[in-house]
């Protein structure tokens, strides 16, 4: 039996493109997520924030007082007016708060509880052509879903890419599980595949979770699938790409996560955007993680009711997850693309000697500290970076956690020197920040690689004008 | 603990901006990060929690690995000493003794190096690196113990100042510091760095040293071997006295005359494992260094040694002889002087053995080759770092070819 089994096991593996990852990292942390549902209802407020989309530039369409209905556009990117952004929830706009040189920082949308909808079209992608599938999504407001490579950014309607790539699951630590959040929406997932199928000349990739049994992606059609084990950044779209067919200078691909193809897909079955979303609420510092049913651009708040622990401690709450996310107050709103919330102690104390300490409670990759002697370890782990900022000292730390056919320090070398031809040449069109984000947790000098990388971005785009 | 950490957060205004003694801002930071690990926490955007490691424990993993070197070498400067003058004291006055000569070489070479990078903390306004941790206690371990403590100073001092700060600190220096001290020392003071004379305290000076000893060392008698002796039953090496054979077991065990740290294998091999074990050094570095030199070895071996007698040394002698295994863990596996890349690793240590051989074999000047080796591969570490990223840019062009 036990043969026949393993057997099988066998075949599946070998029919299916089953891609290893050995590089990488889980770091198990306190607080998982329980796999149970609560549904958030009538909010004070929403919020959509124009810096989730790094390279736009908001034009404000509705003004302080606009009446809007799920669907109404918010503001467009100047470069791109094609490019529009829409309001979650029925409702008024009640502010628009602006930071320095009057840069907007958020869309506060009150809900006046009517639940109207701009209509849009309503219809099976197959019977549309690309043309009109694109104006649906782009009008919608659905187009931010799609980001595209080089760069990370909001897609640009007006090149077709080479590629279309889904990833089917988040490896980091405390993400949301996409297989349960896509439990009751695979039909809207699959319609999105499909219109996105419409999209490109090349393939719709899809990256699924390996070695699972009951998988609800396995049975996705229209795309080419793979699937990847190993550790985190297994599920990170842009390892997937590198390993299926890596992006080369001059060519685009877009990318998406699943549980945002589920909002596309919805579009069409329903003619509505409506950006329901399931968030997974965990972290340490959490009574009882588990899950939220809600609409995109909730407020933090109103998911931590009544889960904070109450033990004193300064806690940081993050938008999003412990290797990628963003830290925000109580009274701001969860991220366009973030699927989960975690909240971890800040650690905003001093520690007498901690460099010197034994260690057999603190967290490393290297054996420098005896924690070693307990691998299995489900950590509470702070946002203290646990010492001072130096230049980069410790070589091939890097290479165990990044999985790409890339050279991650001498990549970000070539960004901090600025030299774009040795960006390029090192495969600076193929990274997103979040694939150096292991390297950050782990990397001795302390430097802010992520931010690094961005800024690279930033330097490229403007230098290629 | 919460008095100190009070203490400094009264004495810290002072320090910052505006302060009474803002000009001393960064040296009073290098001391309060010493005492404290900060509260700094992650910023807005980016990775949320970090791994505990930073350079400070990095580095005192370093020194922690040094130490058995460390004790082995006061002791076995004792223990040398006295066979030299032919009085048997037993183990704890030999350590003793040994403390007492090494003690201050290990705090004039901190003094001295410190004192030097917190001038640079104090120009530069940065807080200070920790390199030198682990340099100032390196450069003791590779000197002759009689070596004066004012060369020593004088030759850290260069180093920090030469071969670190100009580059720009720890991190963008192309050579090891510790063997650059070395070097001013052997090139400038060539007289206490060498010859049979300099590796036993006391010797030089020949107070009540017993009639003919020698101090030379088994790498000096190795290249000092003739023919004739060769023929005549192989590679033979004494004691101080000429009446006991030193056996590859007493080079591997270190009661030899050598460098303070340098001559027991077995004490290095335990910071060795220490490095390994803890992911600060590299492994591929020092086995491939070992590798490469036995390869060497092992070719010369080989090959007709009409030329030179020191040809027919067996290649394990190599290994626990002179500097090699001390210079191969801990000085090629510096992550800042040697290939950064992971295949470049294996090819610098190879490469490095190999020289460390050659250089030794083929100079009748001098009998080692260690420190030269390390010091050449340094400069050769970023030309082995660019051709194997070379590789993957090619890779990543072609690519691009393929598609068009």
């Amino acid at each position: 039996m036990l043969f026949l089994w393993s057997f099988k096991q066998f075949l599946m593996y070998a029919m299916s493109n089953v891609i290893k990852i050995k590089k990488g990292l889980d770091i198990k942390l306190v607080g998982l997520p329980e796999k149970r549902l609560h549904t958030l209802s009538s909010l004070s407020s929403y919020g959509i924030k124009p810096t989730n989309f790094p390279g736009i530039t908001p034009k404000v369409v509705s003004k302080i007082g606009t009446e809007v209905k799920a669907g109404s556009t918010l503001f467009y990117d100047k470069y791109n007016p094609d490019v529009v952004f829409s309001s979650p929830v029925s409702g008024k706009v009640a502010a628009i708060h602006r930071g320095e040189r009057r840069r907007i920082l958020e869309f506060v949308i009150e809900p006046d509880g009517k639940n109207e909808s701009e209509v849009f079209k309503k219809e099976n992608p197959e019977n549309l052509s690309k043309e009109e599938i694109k104006e649906n999504i782009l009008k919608s407001g659905c187009w931010p879903f799609i980001r595209q490579r080089p760069f990370n950014i909001t897609a640009n309607p007006n090149i077709a890419p080479r590629d279309i790539f889904i990833t089917s699951f988040d490896s980091a630590p405390l993400a949301a599980d996409y297989n349960y959040i896509v439990k009751d929406d695979f039909s809207a997932f699959q319609t999105g595949v499909n219109a996105l199928k419409k999209l490109t000349e090349g393939n719709v990739y899809l990256g699924i979770k390996a070695g699972e049994t009951a998988n609800p992606f396995s049975n996705t059609a229209n795309v080419e699938k793979y699937e990847f084990s190993g550790p985190h950044p297994a599920g990170n779209v842009g390892v997937q790409i590198n390993k299926i067919k890596p992006i080369n200078k001059g060519e685009v691909v877009w990318t998406l996560s699943a549980a945002d193809v589920i909002i596309i897909g919805r579009l069409f079955e329903t003619g509505t955007y409506n950006p329901e979303r399931i968030i997974a609420l965990g972290g340490s510092e959490i009574k009882h993680p588990q899950y939220y049913k809600t609409l995109l651009g909730t407020k933090v708040s109103e998911i931590l009711k009544e889960q904070l622990k109450d033990n004193g401690i300064n806690k940081r709450i993050i938008s999003g997850n412990v290797l990628t996310g963003e830290k925000i107050s109580e009274n701001e709103y969860i991220g366009f693309y973030d699927t989960s919330v975690t909240v971890i102690p800040e650690g905003d104390k001093p520690e007498f000697f901690g460099w010197a300490k034994p260690g057999f409670d603190k967290f490393s990759i290297s054996r420098t500290f005896f924690s070693w002697l307990n691998p299995k370890k489900e950590w509470v782990l702070d946002a203290n970076i646990h010492g001072g900022e130096r230049p980069f000292i410790v070589t091939g730390e890097m290479e165990k956690v990044f999985p790409m056919d890339i050279f991650p320090m001498q990549l970000i070398k070539a960004i901090i020197i600025k030299d774009l031809d040795l960006m390029e040449e090192l495969g600076i069109y193929e990274v997103a920040e979040e694939d150096f984000a292991l390297c950050e947790v782990i990397n001795t000098s302390k430097i802010e690689i992520q931010k690094i990388i961005r800024e690279g971005f930033e330097f490229a785009i403007k230098e290629l004008g | 603990m919460k008095g100190l950490e009070k203490y400094f957060e009264k004495i810290k205004p002072n320090f910052e901006k505006g302060g009474k003694y803002e000009r001393w801002g960064s040296v009073f930071e290098s001391f309060e990060t010493f005492l404290f690990v900060p509260a700094k926490t992650a910023p807005k955007r980016g990775a949320h929690i970090r791994d505990a490691i930073d350079t400070k424990r990095l580095m005192s993993i370093v020194v922690i690995a040094l130490i058995p070197s460390l004790l082995f070498g006061m002791w076995n400067t004792g223990y040398q000493h006295f066979l030299s003058t032919g009085t048997d004291v037993g183990f704890w006055q030999e350590f003793l003794y040994g403390f007492i000569k090494v003690m201050p070489l290990v705090l004039v070479s901190y003094i001295a190096g410190l004192g030097t990078e917190f001038v640079f903390v104090y120009i530069k306004k940065k807080e200070i690196e920790e390199g030198f941790l682990v340099s100032g206690l390196l450069i003791p371990l590779i000197v002759p113990v009689d070596v004066p403590l004012w060369m020593v100073a004088v030759a850290t001092i260069l180093a920090v100042i030469l071969g670190k700060e100009v580059f720009g600190g720890t991190g963008m220096n192309i050579f090891n510091p510790a063997l650059l001290a070395r070097a001013f020392l052997f090139f400038g003071y060539a007289k206490k760095m060498s010859g049979d004379k300099v590796w036993i305290s006391g010797l030089e000076k020949g107070q009540n040293v017993i009639d003919g000893f020698s101090g030379a060392t088994p790498l000096a008698q190795f290249a000092g071997t003739t023919k004739e002796q060769l023929a005549d039953g192989g590679f033979k090496i004494f004691d101080g006295l000429h009446n006991n054979i030193v056996s590859a077991y007493d080079m591997f065990m270190g009661w030899i005359p050598g460098s303070v740290g340098e001559t027991s294998t077995l004490m290095i091999l335990i910071g060795a494992a220490i490095l390994v074990y803890t992911g600060v050094a590299s492994w591929k570095i020092m086995l491939s260094g070992f590798l490469g030199a036995s390869a060497m070895g092992l070719l010369l071996n080989i090959l007709p040694d009409g030329m030179n007698p020191y040809f027919e040394l067996p290649f394990y002698y190599h290994l626990i002889s002179g500097g090699l295994a001390f210079g191969i863990v801990f000085m090629a596996t510096d992550p800042v002087t040697s290939a950064q890349t992971e295949k470049g690793k294996w090819i610098y240590g190879a490469l490095t053995g190999v020289l460390i051989i050659i250089i030794r074999v083929f100079n009748p000047g001098y009998p080692e080759g260690t420190m030269l080796a390390i010091l050449l591969m340094n400069a050769f570490a970023p030309l082995i770092d660019h051709y194997i990223i070379r590789a993957n840019v090619k890779k990543r062009m072609k690519r691009i070819k393929v598609n068009a």
